[in-house]
């Protein structure tokens, strides 16, 4: 009997049934199940040998690539939680996240060792990194260990996680809007269920050929290894979408069924369309998420993906994902995400938390085995999000943005509560620019918008006062931005003027920056 | 325009538009765009453009690879291929 209950049972179970179907392809390299089982107790030994403890965190800062996977897989059976960090992710976040989530070993890749090496000193907690890539030269606190040293270490017998369910299974950072990013806790009762419900209403079986071209460290990219191992199916790794075709070689070569894309990626895939016609008869699924697909899309990918169901989807990291429009329902409710994902519900509730009647706007609230545990550290941001009294003794999570819900329970989104930015379907905190923003000496006040942007959803704009004689311009501001920033949280524009609008509790106006 | 002109054009375009410096040692040439998180999908993008508006090159969907666009090097010997083709 194929019980499932952590994470990593549903990659026993795919080794135990088929140790030499391919799991993982990294351009011209497959990677059996065997490969990753054993890859993954390999790690997973070395941790123990190292002392590592039960629910102990360890980092993984690397690309999108094979290393990342067995990492994961080997931090579960060490009886670990993972966290995976954006590899464009900068040395001062960087070293917020390892210290925030007191992660005791960091795995990575020697290409990044340039923002690694320098935090290292700074974080007491981490034993070790392990890193895949050259050899790197340099005196640290902490040893570095070469993933090939690891991987020599062969577990004795298998290694079998000492953990129920309710275990933590993984910490997903997302961006908050007090400006330093939050851990989302994710149990492995979470994850687990929260798998089997995309593969539920995504209609997938061990067949499925799974495309992961979106960041590892980006939820949406995760569950595709998650969802692959647990099918027993097989994923096809790339590093990003930067080069298009080299992603459409990769579709056409090992005929992928599952393509997973943000709305930026089909807005590149269609005008390359229309320039010379694309058609990938291949692919059988077509899933977007992070920002609503714009309905005038849909007719261009049906062209050039004639055989594949569209999904349009909703979610937010603290649940993973909140709804889904059934494939069929594309064209009849064009403007909608869809109803709440298999075995969940969603409310919409008014601000007195009572129900409100259909089509009206409030805020949205979500139920189900797939609502987080809280943020790791943050029990006053926890409550905040977590809803105690709607049900006895229930976490309800309250999403913090206002939606309505028509008749049939299809779910329009309206807008957010809070001021986070959604730009190229990242999350984008204010507060995380302006405090960037501050830190470089010259600048008064700071304030970053979000601009609604046809293709990118929202452009970040930065308002910023300097002093007279500090020098700066745009160009150095948003120099050091880069720096300092992920590319995607750089401001687009940079607009200096001598003081910004304030309120008459004297903060800053954004809605006076707006008009 | 004589490759050294190309070269020239396309280095201020990056420095300006990505690194926000005028400091020439800040890019090599063979430096990958990508693996340096110098560009990423949207800065490939406003490359080619760039090389539309800037060079008249119109790039096919199928020529959108890093062999043609990730490094000042490479895009230099895909701008020269364009010209002979």
């Amino acid at each position: 009997m194929d019980i499932r209950r952590l994470l990593s049972d549903s990659l026993d179970i795919a080794y135990r049934k088929h140790p030499d179907a391919i799991a993982v392809t990294v351009g011209e390299q497959d990677y059996t199940y065997r490969n990753l089982y054993e890859q993954s107790q390999s790690i997973a030994a070395y941790l123990r040998e190292q002392g590592f403890a039960l629910g102990e965190r360890v980092a993984i800062f690397m690309e999108n690539g094979w290393p990342i996977v067995p990492s994961i897989f080997g931090v579960l059976y060490a009886g670990g939680v993972f966290l995976v960090i954006n590899h464009l992710t900068k040395a001062h976040k960087l070293a917020y996240i390892l210290q925030d989530s007191g992660a005791q070993f960091l795995l990575s890749d020697a290409a990044v060792a340039g923002q690694f090496l320098p935090v290292l000193s700074a974080c007491p907690a981490l034993q070790a990194v392990i890193y895949a890539g050259a050899t790197i030269a340099a005196d640290c606190h902490q040893p570095l260990v070469p993933l090939t040293q690891v991987l020599a270490t062969a577990a004795v017998e298998p290694i079998y996680p000492k953990r129920i369910n309710l275990d933590l299974a993984a910490l997903i950072y997302t961006s908050g809007s007090t400006g330093d990013p939050k851990g989302v806790m994710m149990t492995h009762a979470n994850m687990v269920f929260t798998s089997d419900s995309l593969i539920e209403y995504l209609r997938l079986d061990d067949q499925a050929r799974i495309a992961c071209f979106l960041p590892l460290a980006f939820d949406y990219g995760l569950y595709q290894i998650l969802m692959a191992v647990r099918l027993g199916a097989r994923l096809i790794v790339c590093k990003s979408f930067a080069f298009p075709a080299q992603v459409f070689n990769e579709i056409n070569r090992t005929q992928t069924s599952v393509f997973p894309g943000v709305p930026t990626v089909f807005s590149t895939l269609i005008g390359i369309h229309h320039k010379t016609p694309l058609c990938f008869p291949s692919v059988t699924r077509v899933t977007n998420t992070a920002a609503a697909l714009p309905p005038e899309y849909v007719p261009a990918l049906k062209a050039i993906f004639p055989n594949a169901l569209i999904y349009k989807m909703y979610g937010l990291t603290e649940c993973k994902r909140v709804s889904y429009l059934p494939p069929e329902d594309v064209e009849r409710f064009p403007a909608s995400v869809g109803k709440a994902i298999p075995g969940t519900q969603v409310f919409i509730l008014d601000e007195h938390r009572q129900p409100l009647p259909p089509n009206q706007m409030g805020t949205l609230y979500v139920r189900g085995a797939h609502v987080m545990r809280g943020y790791w550290n943050k029990p006053v941001e926890t409550d905040k999000m977590l809803i105690k009294d709607l049900f006895p003794g229930e976490n309800i999570l309250c999403a913090q943005d206002q939606f309505t819900c028509d008749e049939n329970g299809n779910l329009y989104f309206c807008g957010r509560v809070d001021d986070i930015i959604k730009s190229r379907g990242e999350k984008v905190s204010p507060v995380e620019v302006e405090n960037v923003l501050y830190r470089l000496p010259g600048v008064r006040e700071a304030a970053v918008l979000g601009i609604d942007d046809p293709i990118e959803g929202q452009t970040i704009k930065a308002f910023v006062a300097i002093d007279a004689d500090s020098g700066l311009d745009e160009k150095k501001i948003r120099q050091f931005c880069t720096a300092h920033l992920e590319n995607f949280m750089v401001p687009k524009v940079v607009e200096i003027r001598d003081s910004l609008p304030k309120t008459d509790s004297n903060k800053i106006s954004k809605k006076d920056l707006r008009s | 325009m004589t490759t050294d002109a190309a070269r020239e054009q396309l280095r201020q375009f990056i420095l300006n538009n990505y690194l926000f410096t005028d400091e020439q040692s800040a890019l090599a040439d063979d430096a990958s765009f990508l693996d340096n998180g110098i560009l990423d999908s949207m800065g490939i993008l406003e490359l080619i453009d760039f090389l539309d508006e800037g060079f008249n090159i119109k790039v096919a969907g199928d020529e959108l690879v890093p062999e043609n666009l990730d490094s000042i090097n490479s895009v230099l010997k895909f701008l020269a291929a364009k010209a002979q083709g």
